[in-house]
């Protein structure tokens, strides 16, 4: 056995497969699939797949990409603002993107300023500051690599204000030092000094009020990443209003691509979309399966009854 | 009195923030307006919270049908708002981050309301399996379609829609699953959404408008629009 993880991999893949052509059995017999074997075998197959840690590989889209490049050709020096909208909810999904963009951000000798416009925002960049800044790089220095501006009341029309005058809103960091003693916010007034923004979230106030309100006055440089139900609504943004758009643990997995190839050093057991792609798809192929016999099933009795 | 007065502040707020948006003189004064809502916004905590406790307690006291869970939402509102006022167990004092490690605040939040919020988002996958299997029919053209385009975009989303089609050569390339997932993400979708955001952008200029000028009163309340 020249490879155990494949082994373990295959022989998950296996079970599953065995199991839903089980089911596809039953379903041509002319057995209605009951909710609770729906849900029984959703996380049976759940649980195989996070138990033999089933991984696959992402190739990055064009979308992702772009965020990317964007990062990688900064100068070393430059500022980046990073915006955490999305509560505990949304972790699963948008925080690995939040973890990328600051490893690949700080790797790559960029700064970030943090804000955000969510209350629970202030916990996740908190998070980020913990699990990631002070583990992976302890050298970089608070206010001088990167900044916490924390959470201000507002919704949009902190957008607004900020668009024009940061300091008009954001005076203070999250631990009430005023901004100006800080090196990062040299020369910094508007969102429009940041070479790049990039919102992560995919709630109200999000991507969508970056771009209304920051992007579009001021012509600032947005990108967003949001969780997978609200990214089609972002589409019609990319790329004129929006120069890249991560969409998803998928969109997550791909950034983590990307860095990873780059920057072989980051520790790899911070890339937890590509860990979480392998559930997400066993889920999909599960759900897709769930959908033929559905139709096999709907198909049969429609074809009794015309009988 | 009780609705001119309202009305006089919705008109003179919509007004400027609208002329600031197009006039460049007035952008401070847009501006100005947008700092008040944030003030405003900041008392909408008080009322937000003030509003929970009575809507709770009266759940309680009338001994409503559970009513023991209102009392869970006061404890954990109570526990929370002291642990974030007082900063207990947070090193920096009372004028550190909320959220600062250590802070009884984020452990509450990182132990507690983390793992509930996630997991019940998480039983998402368990439902629309469900929901796949007996609304994803194709009963006649319309749902055939919504039907064919979500398997594709599904499968298109995971690594066997690469694998499946994988064979296909360069000239029929279009036709490879992952690659007509992209097509339909961006094109039938974003014309689709674009379409949509236009239609919902002229109905919210037209009901701001309504709104502006004091022909929409119904956002005043009761009696508000008579």
């Amino acid at each position: 056995m020249s490879n155990p993880f494949l082994s373990f991999t295959t022989l998950g893949l296996f079970i599953i497969a065995g199991g839903l052509v089980w089911i596809l059995i039953r379903t041509l017999a002319g057995k209605e699939v009951s909710r609770r074997t729906i849900f029984l075998f959703m996380g049976g197959s759940l649980s195989i797949a996070i138990i033999f840690a089933l991984t696959f590989n992402e190739s990055p889209s064009a979308m992702v990409k772009t965020i990317y490049d964007r990062i990688e050709a900064l100068p070393v020096g430059s500022r980046i603002l990073l915006s955490c909208d999305y509560d505990p909810a949304m972790v699963p999904e948008v925080n690995p993107m939040a973890v990328a963009v600051t490893q690949h951000a700080l790797s790559h000798g960029v700064k970030i300023v943090y804000m955000t416009v969510w209350a629970t925002g202030t916990s996740m960049i908190a998070g980020l500051e913990t699990n990631v800044i002070k583990t992976q790089f302890p050298e970089k220095q608070y206010g001088v690599d990167y900044l916490n501006c924390g959470y201000r009341a507002g919704n949009e029309a902190v957008l607004r204000v900020i668009a024009t005058d940061f300091r008009k809103t954001f005076a203070f960091d999250v631990s009430n030092t005023p901004l100006d003693s800080f090196a990062i916010f040299e020369g910094i007034k508007t969102c429009a000094d940041f070479p790049l923004i990039i919102s992560i979230g995919g709630g109200k106030p999000g991507i969508k009020e970056w771009v209304k309100f920051v992007a579009v006055p001021t012509g600032a440089k947005i990108a967003g990443g949001a969780a997978a139900v609200s990214s089609p609504e972002l589409y019609p943004y990319y790329p004129e209003q929006l120069v890249g758009l991560m969409g998803g643990t998928k969109g997550a997995a791909e950034y983590e691509t990307l860095v990873r190839e780059q920057y072989p050093n980051i520790k790899l057991s911070e890339a937890k979309a590509l860990k979480m792609m392998g559930p997400q798809t066993v889920a999909h192929i599960v759900v897709l399966a769930f959908i033929i016999m559905g139709n096999v099933s709907f198909f049969r009795s429609r074809k009794k009854r015309g009988a | 009195m009780k609705r001119t007065i309202p009305a006089l502040i919705t008109f003179i707020t919509g007004f400027v923030l609208v002329v600031s948006s197009f006039v460049p003189p007035m952008q401070g004064l847009g501006e100005d307006f947008a700092k008040y809502f944030q003030i405003l916004a900041v008392f909408a905590f008080f009322l937000g919270g003030a509003s929970l406790v009575k809507a709770n307690l009266q759940k309680i006291t009338r001994r409503q049908p559970g009513w023991g869970y209102p009392i869970v939402t006061l404890v954990a509102f109570a526990v929370m708002l002291t642990a974030g006022l007082f900063k207990i167990g947070n090193d920096g004092g009372i004028a550190a981050d909320v959220s600062a490690e250590g802070s009884l605040f984020s452990d509450l939040f990182k132990g507690i309301m983390s793992p509930l919020n996630s997991s019940t988002y998480a039983l998402l996958a368990f439902f629309i399996a469900s929901a796949s299997y007996r609304a994803f029919r194709a009963k006649n053209i319309d749902a055939t379609i919504l039907l064919v385009a979500a398997f594709i975009i599904l499968l298109g989303r995971t690594f066997l829609g690469s694998m499946l089609t994988a064979w296909m050569p360069d000239s029929l390339s279009f036709f490879k699953i992952d690659n007509l997932a992209t097509w339909l993400m961006t094109y039938p979708n974003t014309a689709g959404q674009r379409a949509l955001l236009m239609g919902i952008s002229l109905g919210v200029i037209s009901m701001s408008l309504r709104i502006i000028v004091g022909v929409e009163r119904s956002y005043l309340g009761n009696g508000g629009g008579k």
